[in-house]
């Protein structure tokens, strides 16, 4: 399943994505977070598993813009045009160096932004 | 040379007139649904209080969201290009500008008066000065004495809400239960500050940091950002004004 | 008003333009025995605005009751179970389990467990709509949630926006409210129009407000400004929906389902129609039982209510 955590406003779409079957709760990426956005616990949308899964805590979900942003300077006009908006292979190339994404064994976690 | 600026804002128009590098003449009025007008009548008013004539004003330089109204011109500059100019001007020992006004909030790296990077919170007024207003008018006060009532607490509540109209309504629910108005104002500046301090720590944080805008009016934001940033702010004289003196000295450049 | 436990409303303007919002009803099976049966599971769904009680019997929808939230999670929950216990003779002793789900799903006492809205909610569809439904979206006062499951009524895919009220029903009452048109009448109005216009440019319903004044300024027809606003509105849930994927059959729930404004829109944004609102069950659609799109995430909680009992008698 894929569990898309965060929100869309006015000024965007910021989602942590988890692909639960591939999530196997390790926590690492929880651990390497220097912003403690993950959790590992209890699937929440999914009440029959057993075993835990890492998803967003919910004191976060509504701030992931915010919260992430230390790891995401590449979002800045310096990496972009003037609307600070990366081009498409740089953001590929960033979205993989983020340290959540890097740790993670089983390529289940990914950012939209 | 004498220059005038013209920054037409989300909510206000501001206007500088700059004679050889001081500020003779600054004024401000509410845009409202013809701001053209408005920065043709505030550029006649601080034409005739620096006792000159409008056609005495040699250039004109133009910025803000609005400046596709304004009435003939010479130059044209971005919010954030003017942002960084008049910071800069104002106290020279500017690195980091975070330029707050009432529809967007920006964090600019300046070095010698120039942009070497920005970041911004724009179309969501829970990253800009919009999210105070709202929460100002809930709990009955001028944004000034938000700002200030804002200092008398050091016991916040906790804001969840992260956008302007749910807040206000839990804003609503705080002062129904008798929430002292003190720690409300605290918690929504805080929470002000924290969106901005995020988004200008992108670019990174390097003092002096200097706080522009309208909303640099605001003693609990200032207070705010302080902790946030973890060293004290510096604001200029009429804060608000900066953008206009910036124009105005694009407008002198060139 | 409510408390901090469940989330804060708009203060509440004349009950008539909200009525529709929260309209009580409630329901028994006239061909049910429940003492005849074996395990009576439960499902209670407090919202901010609207509580669902739904009381099944071996799988079998028994009675059920949707009303307006109290005044905090118990006293909705409360509300809720009382009224569709209503004529029944069964009291909560009698169930066997209880699952809480919505907003204030920790704080409801009679529950044993709770189970997050999302889970709830595809579970309920799939059982209401039948295993055709693949994606749900629900939209309502507070919320968007778009939702994929499979024939099972498993999730395999969602998102739930709950931070920005231009992306649940509380912008469009705020913005409806601003240019003076009752919400029930938005979605009318909204193609009471020459041609469609641009959607408002604004993503957030603050400064969507400005402009729309800017536009009736400009001598734009209030029904111009709603459609260009619905029309906005049905841009962003689509964003949503493609992030999620818009697999074939599409249903719709909440306070959205009630605004044709914003639903047609997107039915023509995306080219697909929703299901229209029918019972699986055949025997249901025959008996004419009230087919109310509300229940959906108390079912779901009522049936994970019964698995989780079997899984506990240890078939």
């Amino acid at each position: 399943m894929l569990a898309n955590w965060g929100y869309q406003d006015g000024s965007g779409e910021y989602f942590i994505t988890i692909d639960t079957d591939k999530c196997d709760g390790c926590g690492k990426c929880a651990e390497v977070c220097p912003q403690n956005v993950l959790e590992i616990g209890e699937d929440p949308a999914d009440p029959m598993r057993s075993g835990t899964v890492v998803f967003v805590s919910e004191k976060q979900r509504q701030k992931l813009r915010f919260t992430c942003s230390p790891c995401k300077s590449y979002l800045t006009a310096k990496s972009g045009s003037a609307s600070s908006r990366p081009s498409p292979e740089t953001l590929a190339h960033e979205l993989k160096n983020l340290c959540c994404v890097m740790v993670c064994e089983k390529e289940a976690i990914g950012h939209s932004w | 040379m004498i220059t005038a600026g013209i920054d037409i804002g989300g909510k206000d128009v501001k206007v500088v007139v700059l004679k050889d590098g001081i500020i003779v003449a600054r004024t401000k009025a509410a845009g409202g649904f013809e701001p053209g007008k408005v920065a043709g009548d505030l550029l006649e008013n601080a034409a005739k209080n620096a006792s000159i004539s409008v056609k005495g004003i040699e250039r004109i330089g133009v910025t803000g969201s609005g400046k596709k109204y304004a009435p003939p011109h010479n130059v044209d500059i971005t919010e954030i290009g003017a942002a960084a100019k008049g910071a800069t001007f104002a106290i020279p020992s500017a690195r980091t500008v975070v330029d707050s006004g009432a529809e967007d909030s920006r964090g600019i790296k300046v070095e010698n008066g120039s942009v070497k990077d920005f970041a911004t919170n724009d179309k969501c007024a829970a990253g800009a000065g919009a999210f105070c207003e709202s929460m100002a008018r809930a709990l009955e006060l001028t944004l000034e004495d938000f700002g200030k009532i804002s200092l008398g607490s050091d016991k916040p509540v906790a804001i969840n809400a992260q956008c302007a109209v749910f807040a206000e309504s839990e804003v609503v629910s705080l002062v129904n239960s008798k929430t002292p108005k003190e720690s409300i104002a605290r918690a929504v500046n805080d929470a002000l500050a924290e969106r901005v301090v995020a988004m200008v720590k992108r670019i990174g944080v390097e003092k002096d940091v200097v706080v522009v805008g309208g909303l640099a009016k605001n003693a609990g934001y200032l207070d705010a950002l302080n902790r946030g940033f973890n060293t004290d702010v510096l604001v200029p004289e009429y804060p608000e004004y900066i953008g206009a003196l910036g124009a105005a000295l694009a407008a002198a450049e060139q | 008003m409510l408390t901090g436990d469940v989330a804060v409303v708009a203060e509440t303007k004349e009950d008539n333009n909200e009525l529709w919002r929260w309209k009580e009803s409630r329901w028994t099976n006239p061909d049910i025995d429940w003492r005849a049966g074996s395990i009576i599971s439960a499902g209670i769904d407090v919202g901010s605005v609207s509580t669902q009680c739904v009381i099944m019997v071996d799988g079998e929808l028994y009675a059920y009751a949707s009303l307006r939230s109290g005044s905090g999670s118990a006293d909705s929950a409360w509300k809720g179970t009382n009224k569709a216990l209503e004529g029944t003779g069964m009291t909560v002793d009698n169930w066997d389990y209880c699952v809480g789900t919505g907003y204030g799903r920790v704080l409801i006492p009679m529950s044993k467990r709770a189970i997050t809205e999302i889970a709830c909610h595809g579970r309920g569809a799939n059982w209401m709509y039948g295993p055709r439904i693949r994606t749900i979206l629900d939209m309502g006062g507070q919320d968007c949630k778009v939702i994929r499951i499979d024939e099972r009524g498993k999730l395999l895919n969602f998102v739930m926006n709950d931070k920005c009220a231009a992306g649940a029903g509380r912008g469009m009452e705020v913005f409806a409210d601003f240019v003076g048109v009752p919400i029930i009448e938005v979605g009318e109005r909204s193609f009471d129009i020459d041609d469609e216009p641009k959607p408002v440019s604004s993503t957030c319903v603050i400064f969507a407000k400005s402009e729309a004044a800017g536009l009736l300024r400009e001598g734009w027809d209030v029904n111009k400004v709603l459609a260009a606003y619905c029309s906005a509105t049905a841009s962003r849930v689509m964003e949503l929906m493609k992030r999620v994927g818009l697999e074939p059959e599409l249903a719709i729930t909440g306070g959205i389902a009630k605004n044709r404004g914003v639903s047609e829109r997107i039915e023509k944004q995306c080219g697909m129609k929703f299901i229209p609102k029918k019972w699986h069950n055949p025997e249901y659609e025959q008996k004419s039982v009230p087919f109310d799109t509300q229940i959906a995430g108390a079912v779901g909680a009522a049936l994970f209510a019964r698995a989780l009992k079997e899984k506990e008698k240890g078939k």
